[in-house]
């Protein structure tokens, strides 16, 4: 059996991000990736995505963005080449084609299992991922099989759909992304929309993300927040990275052709029944958003930028139809296939170890587990609101790797 | 959050306790609510609301409340009481309602007034079968709330927005229910 101090689960940015403070603090370590390094990069993303975050705001322990675009958003193959660089710069130990079976406490550390032999290591740190699984609701399973269904996992590019109109369930980042090229590809979309996070993609001449990182909303603590169960559930922001930096939202998706409705909540047979709340979540999402700006138009008098940015503005309200549609029937044909934009789960079934509440929900506290020596990062507000950002990964995977390594010393430390 | 100066009337520590009670103990959050209806006469119908289960256990609040209904004379009844479809505007108003009294209190709003008023659109071909392509209930149901509170415009329309995000009666009306019907020969 090999031996390490720390099994790294995964090796994504946040799994290298932890690996270089680990070598750092020089603790002896693995890093265990079930492909190549940014497998989910490689192979779970469809075609056209970028990055929502731009590009300076890539930023990983001891590395940074270099190229000469720092205002844009990357793309999957210049995204993959800034990890797999990042990856060889520091000679990360990744062990890649490994895939991890179990994880089970084993004395007074654990034994990790995997389809290339046995590691036996003190602690461990999963950094796999915190979409790994499509999360598809029930009522999937009882669509009309003349239905193609489809989730973004394996959607790459429209052109594998058929022809004619699809149905888009989720109007989150993904879910608005896939209605804008879907409905110019010349297949009808019809957005079924639940609550939802609106933001303008640029905000007084500054990118919304230079902002929040400005005024200190993506790096509020997770024990200072209000409610951090709930901030932990709280969908992706409804954000596109385009080109020509135009926010994606559901009054340009109108404008484009897209019909909005509620959310997807039955099946009978053929018809498809809508929510009645599109009113409500769209109210939610302009008063949240306006919250948001107020925040920031504060911050920016107290900072002394009023004059040096653009004034202040806000977004036309979300245009609602007067009549939205509640019911569909699938059966006239004019919906070809549904794509379930309905977000992600971790895939944790190889931890068989303590560390779940009875919902089956993992329970950390700022990444830290309990059992001991068990530690976790990449998840929604791990430690603040961008510890789901590359960004957020460097002061994550510091403080698990502090903890660890207090840990390893015979140390107790504080979270 | 809570504003001790604000007095809505609700505990809004209670509740929060009881939210996270109820989060550990998932079992004590299934509840199950109950109204038991009688005819009267004609459309005229009273209906009695004593016990509910929650908590892990009946709950006997040691009264009984009644409702009755009926329809107006225009549909040759006796207009005893108000329509079914009335109570349901109602049920969805009181909802919102308290939704509204218990997140300002939370949020440390205090409200002075509020009034709710609702109407729904209901095409009567659907009911009475003229048209089966028009259905029995609302079309279109208006909520319109006025409200006198210590706080700006959109703190109050957060407010009535996130009463409609967690309110039951909301949820039934705006999304399909599974409604089972049992009968047996008395």
């Amino acid at each position: 059996m090999n031996k390490t101090d720390a099994v790294i689960i995964g090796a994504g940015h946040c799994g290298l991000a932890v690996s270089r403070h680990l070598a750092q603090r020089s603790v002896d370590h693995v890093l265990l990736e079930r492909g190549e390094v940014a497998n989910s990069w490689r192979t779970e993303r469809w075609d056209s995505l970028t990055l929502l975050t731009p590009n300076w705001l890539s930023r990983l322990p001891d590395y940074a963005y270099e190229g000469d675009d720092p205002d844009g958003y990357m793309n999957m193959p210049q995204l993959i080449r800034f990890i797999e660089t990042y990856a060889l710069r520091y000679s990360a130990p990744v062990q890649p084609r490994t895939n991890v079976t179990e994880v089970a406490p084993d004395g007074d550390g654990y034994v990790v299992a995997t389809n290339q032999g046995d590691w036996r290591a003190r602690t461990v740190v999963i950094a796999s991922g915190h979409c790994n699984i499509p999360a598809v609701p029930k009522i999937a399973s009882d669509m009309p099989a003349d239905i193609a269904m489809v989730t973004p996992m394996h959607y790459r590019n429209p052109d594998q759909l058929a022809e004619g109109g699809v149905l888009i369930a989720g109007a989150s980042a993904t879910g608005v992304q896939l209605a804008k090229e879907i409905q110019a590809s010349g297949r009808p979309v019809l957005l079924a929309t639940g609550e939802h996070v609106r933001v303008p993609r640029i905000y007084r001449g500054k990118d919304i993300k230079w902002w929040m990182d400005a005024a200190g909303i993506l790096g509020l603590p997770y024990n200072e927040v209000d409610d951090i169960r709930r901030a932990r559930r709280v969908p992706s922001l409804q954000l596109a990275g385009l080109k020509d930096k135009t926010t994606l939202d559901l009054n340009t998706l109108t404008d484009a052709g897209v019909e909005i409705a509620g959310r997807v909540v039955g099946v009978n047979g053929n018809r498809l029944a809508f929510s009645g709340s599109l009113g409500n979540v769209c109210s939610l999402a302009d008063l949240k958003m306006n919250r948001l700006l107020n925040t920031i138009d504060e911050w920016a008098t107290e900072n002394g930028l009023d004059g040096k940015v653009d004034p202040p503005h806000r977004l036309e309200a979300t245009r609602v139809p007067k009549i939205p549609r509640l019911e569909l029937d699938l059966a006239e044909g004019r919906i070809k296939t549904i794509i379930w934009a309905t977000g992600y789960h971790a895939d944790l079934s190889w931890l068989k170890a303590p560390g779940f509440d009875p919902r089956g929900r993992l329970v950390h506290d700022g990444g830290v587990m309990n059992p001991p020596g068990l530690y976790v990062v990449g998840m929604p507000y791990l430690r603040t609101r961008k510890s789901t950002l590359i960004d957020g990964a460097d002061l994550d995977a510091g403080m698990v790797a502090d903890h660890l390594t207090s840990y390893l010393a015979g140390q107790v430390m504080a979270v | 959050m809570s504003d001790t100066q604000v007095n809505n009337g609700v505990n809004v520590e209670h509740l929060l306790g009881a939210r996270e009670a109820l989060e550990a103990q998932p079992v004590a959050a299934q509840f199950k609510w109950r109204s038991s209806c009688e005819w009267v006469n004609g459309t005229h119908s009273r209906s009695t609301i004593t016990s509910f289960h929650g908590l892990g256990e009946e709950q006997d609040r040691g009264k009984s409340f009644s409702i009755e209904a009926d329809h107006p004379e225009a549909f040759a009844a006796e207009d005893n009481a108000p329509t079914p479809a009335e109570i349901a505007l109602t049920g969805l108003a009181s909802c919102l309602m308290g939704g509204v009294a218990s997140i300002a209190q939370h949020r440390g709003i205090q409200l002075n007034s509020v009034k709710a008023t609702v109407e729904g659109d209901m095409d009567l071909a659907g009911i009475l079968g003229i048209d089966d392509e028009v259905r029995n209930g609302f079309g279109t149901i208006r909520v319109s709330f006025d409200v006198d509170a210590d706080a700006s415009e959109d703190d109050i329309k957060a407010l009535v927005a996130q009463s409609q995000k967690r309110s039951a009666v909301f949820d039934c009306i705006t999304n399909p229910t599974n409604v089972e019907v049992a009968v047996k020969k008395a």
